[in-house]
């Protein structure tokens, strides 16, 4: 006879048939990732400023780093203030799971790093950050991957590029500069069709005016510098997975689906099913690579994403009205803003991003180049520096500096020709932004 | 066995029901808080393969698991000797685990119901990529309760706040000290 205990006294419920209620973005921009500290019960998520952390034992090591239990090893990998910060970009994404990195670059390329064999191939809207077209098109080859840029605007340039080769695809939702926004689901379905992922950087959007996830996206990826951080005082990249791509559909990524020589023959995706491209990213490329995001700075950015979403009603609200003030002066040629009716991209934007067209934007004035660079030299209020995302207003000429290693034919394809002026709108008093203005343009 | 599950490969049936497309994490908690022994059907003496990770996971969370798979039947793994069946593990299993693909999870399942008054086996679990809608209703019809595509690694982890540690999306969000679902 079997000594058999009474032991499920407390009863096991009936299962619920609905999904617990989802909080809303405002809660998870506060809450989401972080715990009271199980040792102080400390509230505010507290900086873990070290680089090691303690093994219980040599066999509690053994299993840390053979991925069979959880827990901190090494700060390179992951850190306790860190990871709040990448659980609370995962939420607000509606994604599965995330991993931080230094810079928004560093995040693009340890995505790459981690789907792309030598001799791979990607395609990418080619309306996108300067900095990203130069790290696709320049150093990416370097490594033996090859990035097709095509029309962003159009979806059918997409699908003419796709070969046995391409492992995902890549755009911007609301792309940097000049308020492009990408129709993410016909891109999603392209790239679906053809077995392999996309992916979305949605820095200038952010999740509170688009979760590209929603839309099809398999990764989501971010330059926390900006928005997310939001005061101009960060770096701070992160990459998160949606969980719904399914890798052993093909053979296309063997890095996820066959034993792996870099972690002694795990295969990630079944090891780790729904997350294991979150698990491949932190524990293979970000392991080798190194570009780790620093405990203070995910503290930083933790500090800053608590009010993105009211900052980022501020920021919409403050950006339609100046695209409207500047639309209506005579010394101003053009205004690309999506927010405004007159866009090409207004009712993609309705579809999209239907809490506002966010805070960046391109015009061009009457006057040229030369008029351009008189009115950056003439603001007071704004900032004349090479960021976007911040609470100040902040202005450039992309041609000169952010997308200067471009070439001409390049520069008009991003958005980024010899006469536009780039505005990062902040969320300071309106009418001190419009009145900033208004003096730069009569000293014009 | 070395079988290979694969996650977000279930064999969609759209007549399946949408109970057991959704578990409340007050369920999951009581589960894992309430089993002491688990019965692992699946287990391999293989270090890298997922059914080994999550019994040394369980078992450093104080959970007696027996591994069982006749095609390794007496020999060790993990310091537990493999059972042929679940009739031969000699004493109570609170929980089957299924780590097996989805087609044989219908057997092993009527196994499980005809011993569950023996072993007083109260929870028939499957593992994450595992769903057979058929045995799940019939272990319910024997009173059992069921939990497909799930692993009750990944689950306690994300209960305890530990798959946060690695960036993954727990959906907890408190105010109170986390606690795991250790028993008590």
């Amino acid at each position: 006879m079997i000594n058999r205990p009474k032991i499920l006294n407390k009863g096991i419920e009936k299962h619920d048939e609905h999904p617990d209620e989802s909080h809303g973005i405002e809660t998870l921009s506060v809450h989401a990732g972080a715990r009271v500290d199980p040792a102080t019960g400390s509230r505010s998520t507290p900086i873990y400023q070290t680089t090691s952390f303690v093994f219980d034992d040599s066999e509690h090591a053994a299993e840390l780093f053979n991925l069979q239990t959880f827990g901190y090893i090494y700060s390179r990998i992951s850190n306790p203030t860190v990871s709040v910060l990448e659980e609370r970009i995962a939420a607000l994404e509606g994604g599965r799971g995330a991993v931080a990195a230094a810079t928004g670059h560093a995040a693009q390329f340890l995505t790459a790093a981690t789907l792309l064999e030598q001799g791979d191939a990607f395609i990418s809207s080619s309306n996108l950050y300067g900095g990203s077209i130069t790290q696709f098109g320049t150093s990416f080859p370097k490594l033996g991957w090859t990035c097709h840029f095509v029309d962003g605007t159009d979806p059918h340039s997409f699908e003419a590029a796709m070969n046995k080769n391409v492992k995902f695809i890549f755009c911007e939702s609301l792309a940097n500069p000049g308020s492009v926004i990408c129709d993410l689901e016909p891109l999603s379905d392209i790239a679906h069709r053809h077995g392999v992922p996309l992916i979305v950087d949605n820095t200038l959007a952010t999740p509170y005016l688009c979760r590209p996830i929603d839309w099809g996206a398999d990764l989501v990826i971010h330059s926390a510098t900006k928005f997310i951080g939001g005061h101009g005082n960060t770096m701070g990249g992160v990459t998160v997975e949606s969980g719904r791509f399914d890798w052993f559909q093909n053979d296309k990524f063997p890095g996820l689906t066959k034993p792996d020589d870099a972690y002694h023959g795990i295969t990630f995706a079944e090891t780790f099913g729904d997350f294991g491209f979150t698990m491949k990213m932190r524990s293979v490329a970000l392991r080798d690579f190194g570009p780790t995001m620093a405990a203070t700075a995910a503290w930083n950015l933790l500090q800053g994403v608590e009010t993105l979403p009211l900052r980022m009603e501020r920021h919409c609200s403050n950006a339609l009205a100046v695209a409207e003030y500047l639309n209506a002066h005579p010394k101003i040629g053009w205004v690309s803003y999506a927010g405004l009716r007159t866009s090409p991209y207004f009712e993609l934007g309705k579809k999209y991003l239907r809490k506002g067209a966010g805070a960046v934007f391109t015009f061009g004035l009457t006057g040229g180049y030369e008029a351009g660079k008189n009115l950056v030299n003439s603001v007071e209020l704004f900032s004349h520096l090479a960021n976007v995302g911040d609470t100040r207003s902040l202005i450039i000429h992309p041609a000169s500096t952010t997308h200067r290693q471009l070439t001409e034919e390049q520069k008009i394809a991003a958005g980024a020709g010899p006469d536009v002026i780039r505005v990062s709108i902040g969320i300071e008093t309106l009418d001190d932004i419009i009145a900033d203005l208004k003096q730069a343009l009569t000293n014009t | 066995m070395g079988n290979t599950i694969k996650p977000n490969t279930l064999a969609k049936n759209p007549e399946s029901p949408k109970r057991h497309d959704h578990y409340s994490d007050r369920t999951l908690r009581s589960i894992l808080s309430s089993v002491r022994s688990i019965a692992l059907v699946g287990a391999s003496t293989q270090w890298r393969r997922p059914s080994y990770y999550a019994m040394k996971y369980l078992q450093r969370k104080g959970y007696k698991v027996y591994p069982i798979n006749p095609l390794r039947a007496g020999q060790e793994v993990l310091g537990e000797v493999i059972h042929p069946r679940i009739c031969e593990v000699p004493s109570s299993i609170d929980m089957v685990d299924i780590f097996r693909n989805s087609e044989a999870a219908l057997d092993i399942s009527k196994e499980v119901i005809a011993n569950k008054d023996d072993k007083g086996t109260q929870v028939l679990w499957m593992q994450l990529g595992v769903r057979n809608d058929t045995a799940a209703k019939l272990a319910e019809e024997a009173g059992l309760t069921v939990i497909m595509n799930r692993c009750p690694k990944i689950e306690f982890a994300r209960l305890s706040g530990e798959l946060g540690w690695y960036g993954i999306n727990s959906k907890i969000i408190t105010s109170k000290r986390l606690r795991g679902p250790h028993h008590d």
